[in-house]
């Protein structure tokens, strides 16, 4: 029991982190008919950027906030000098350049501070605080859901309740209709894009402690498990993306806590497989949203 | 639309029938075909004799990874499919070869049909894994399907570590392969041995493939890509050839990877990582989707790269840990860096130019004469 206890908890802080990055997925795919593939990498440069600040300054929290702000300037990049200019007729156009993103953003990583993990550092004690004699929160937890909590809530005060939202969602469902409106639609997908990749890169900040550390690679299973977190939500309900993420983080947990960790990428496999022959547009997606 | 786009009459051709260099064809579909692979075959073997034995070693690994492009061009190119797994599906046509292979030197079994046998399992293997992320991609569009191969590439490596009784692990598995026969004689150079045997089996490949492509299949598979609907109203089984394409260029993908098993004799999971699939992918668009030949290029700039830029290091001195680092990554770099810049400037890739250009030269050569 108490295992199963820990393995919950330690699943729905993973989850937590799988839900954020999901939900930078649906942000901009919602935006701008894209899956980002490269968000794994975007939001490892950002780690990377922390981690200079960091080691330099000595000061976690700069680190953090440096980190926040790289992700939002690298999303806005990336959607100015890259994906503005590629054609969109296929779907297959942005994913083919996404890809290139990602090996040039893991290659250049990889130059600059070489292919070998190096530690990332949590800001709170990660041993579990113990609850009537059953081990349950590490303070780390408890940060982790502070801080997805804080971030999940913005966003949607920000879309439900603001004039900024307000013409995000109008520039993302009907692009032409907004533009005669005197909408900036070219602005809010910039937006959008360095909103969803500021939110990768708190993810990234917050699974990077869980993991083996800071490596070029070290985002690709986060990023395969998060893309699975959206499919299960589908990708264009943002709560969606926060349950499909809780979901894939309990799951992963329990695989690795019962059946070995080596398993967990085959259950990822096995649960985007089975979701995707039972419901091509994900559990929470409208069932017209489907094209032929 | 495509479909439509293409349908019109390019600008600065003359339209009458017969004067259309494109169309300008003769003889059988499969004869001229062999005519061509025989050709390119003994141009191979007048190559294997006049380089040096490393260079023989690079044609034989831009054949292998052929097999590959080649197939993830009729996938991605031809159908429309967009897969990032068929580094996994090398890596189970290459593990396949390695336990067939080791199993034959542990019972002491020896003869040149043990190869091509272990090579027709490999395949075998392949098309079965094929069939069953076929079965589900034809359910799944763009990202979707993109995201589901992702998984297959990250899984399959894993499965190799996690089995480690069977697979041995990261360390991987040796390919045992017998020396070249000694009716070639007792000095008979042993890449160019190796060169032979992935030249033969790569070009029996593309020989099947060009013919699938001409074939009714093969407009199918267009078909599918340009239009669902308008496809479906024709007749076609949407379904049915999607799963048919997967399985072929799962296949090819299988064979590609059992040769580069059997050239490098070794097998291990690094070899088969992520990466490797995201490098097909760039192969297959930089040379130019669509097209076999741009398969060709795709599978010369995988093998040229690398070696490009391990000389361009050396040119200067720099710090051992600095020339690694580089090493390694540079060739990354540069192949993200082309796709992107070639996604947007140059969609149709190296082959898309040459042909634009080979059409220029062509639509000016008539006005030149008079």
């Amino acid at each position: 029991m108490d295992r199963f206890v820990f393995l919950t908890v330690d699943g729905l802080s993973r989850g937590a982190v799988y839900a954020a990055f999901a939900l930078a997925l649906v942000l901009i795919w919602r935006a701008a008919r894209v899956v980002n593939f490269a968000q794994g990498a975007m939001a490892v440069a950002a780690a990377y950027v922390a981690y200079t600040v960091s080691t330099t300054t000595g000061s976690y929290w700069l680190g953090f906030a440096v980190a926040i702000v790289a992700g939002l300037l690298l999303g806005a990049l990336v959607d100015r000098v890259v994906m503005r200019h590629v054609d969109h007729a296929s779907p297959l156009n942005p994913v083919i350049v996404a890809l290139g993103l990602v090996l040039l953003i893991q290659a250049v990583l990889g130059m600059v501070y070489g292919n070998e993990f190096r530690p990332a550092e949590a800001p709170f004690s990660r041993s579990a605080l113990t609850v009537g004699g059953v081990a349950v929160l590490s303070p780390y937890d408890l940060f982790v859901f502070a801080a997805i909590g804080v971030v999940v809530s913005g966003l949607a005060w920000m879309f439900a309740r603001t004039p900024v939202g307000l013409r995000m969602r109008a520039a993302a469902f009907a692009p032409e209709v907004s533009r005669l409106l005197g909408v900036n639609v070219g602005g809010m997908l910039t937006l959008g894009w360095a909103l969803a990749s500021g939110v990768g890169a708190l993810a990234a900040m917050l699974v990077m402690p869980t993991e083996l550390g800071l490596h070029p690679h070290a985002m690709d299973l986060v990023f395969v498990s998060a893309f699975t977190a959206a499919v299960v939500g589908g990708l264009d309900s943002p709560p969606g993306a926060v349950v499909g993420g809780l979901v894939v983080g309990l799951l992963l947990s329990y695989v690795s806590g019962y059946a070995g960790s080596d398993l967990t990428p085959l259950a990822v496999l096995v649960l985007l497989l089975a979701v995707l022959l039972v419901r091509p547009g994900g559990l929470f997606a409208p069932v017209a949203a489907r094209r032929v | 639309m495509s479909a439509t786009r293409a349908a019109l009459p390019p600008k600065h051709q003359p339209v009458e029938a017969g004067d259309r260099p494109v169309d300008r064809r003769f003889g059988s579909t499969l004869l001229r075909h062999l005519a061509v692979v025989l050709a390119v075959g003994l141009v191979l073997v007048a190559v294997s004799y006049a380089v040096e034995p490393f260079r023989n070693f690079q044609l034989a690994t831009v054949a292998a990874y052929l097999c590959a492009t080649a197939g993830l061009t009729v996938l991605t190119g031809l159908n429309g499919q967009l897969s990032l797994g068929h580094g996994a599906l090398m890596a189970t046509g290459a593990y396949t070869v390695a336990l067939c292979q080791n199993a034959f030197a542990d019972r002491g079994m020896t003869g040149g049909w043990l190869l091509p046998l272990s090579l027709g399992a490999a395949i075998v293997s392949t098309v079965a894994v094929g069939a069953v992320v076929g079965v589900a991609a034809a359910r799944l569009r763009g990202p979707y399907l993109a995201g589901v191969t992702l998984a297959v590439a990250i899984v399959v490596p894993a499965l190799a570590v996690t089995f480690d009784g069977v697979f041995n692990g990261e360390q991987g598995l040796s390919v045992p392969v017998e020396p070249p026969p000694l009716s070639l004689g007792p000095y008979f150079p042993y890449e160019r041995w190796q060169l032979w045997l992935t030249g033969a089996a790569t070009l029996l490949a593309l020989l099947l493939l060009a013919n699938l492509v001409r074939s009714r299949y093969g407009r199918s598979f267009r078909a599918v890509r340009d239009d669902e609907v308008a496809a479906r109203l024709a007749g076609i089984h949407v379904a049915r050839t999607q799963v048919l394409a997967f399985v072929v260029s799962a296949a090819t993908a299988g064979l590609g990877g059992a040769l580069l098993a059997v050239l490098a004799q070794s097998v291990s999971p690094g070899a088969f990582s992520l990466t490797l699939s995201l490098f097909l992918l760039m192969a297959v668009v930089i040379g130019g989707l669509g097209r076999l030949t741009g398969a060709l290029w795709g599978a010369v700039l995988l093998v040229a790269l690398p070696d490009l830029t391990h000389s361009v290091t050396e040119l200067f001195t720099l710090s051992p840990a600095v020339a690694q680092r580089l090493e390694g990554n540079l060739p990354l770099a540069i192949f993200g860096l082309t796709l992107i810049v070639v996604m947007i400037a140059a969609p149709g890739g190296v082959q898309g130019l040459l042909s634009r250009l080979g059409r220029s030269l062509l639509a000016r050569w008539p006005a030149r004469r008079s």
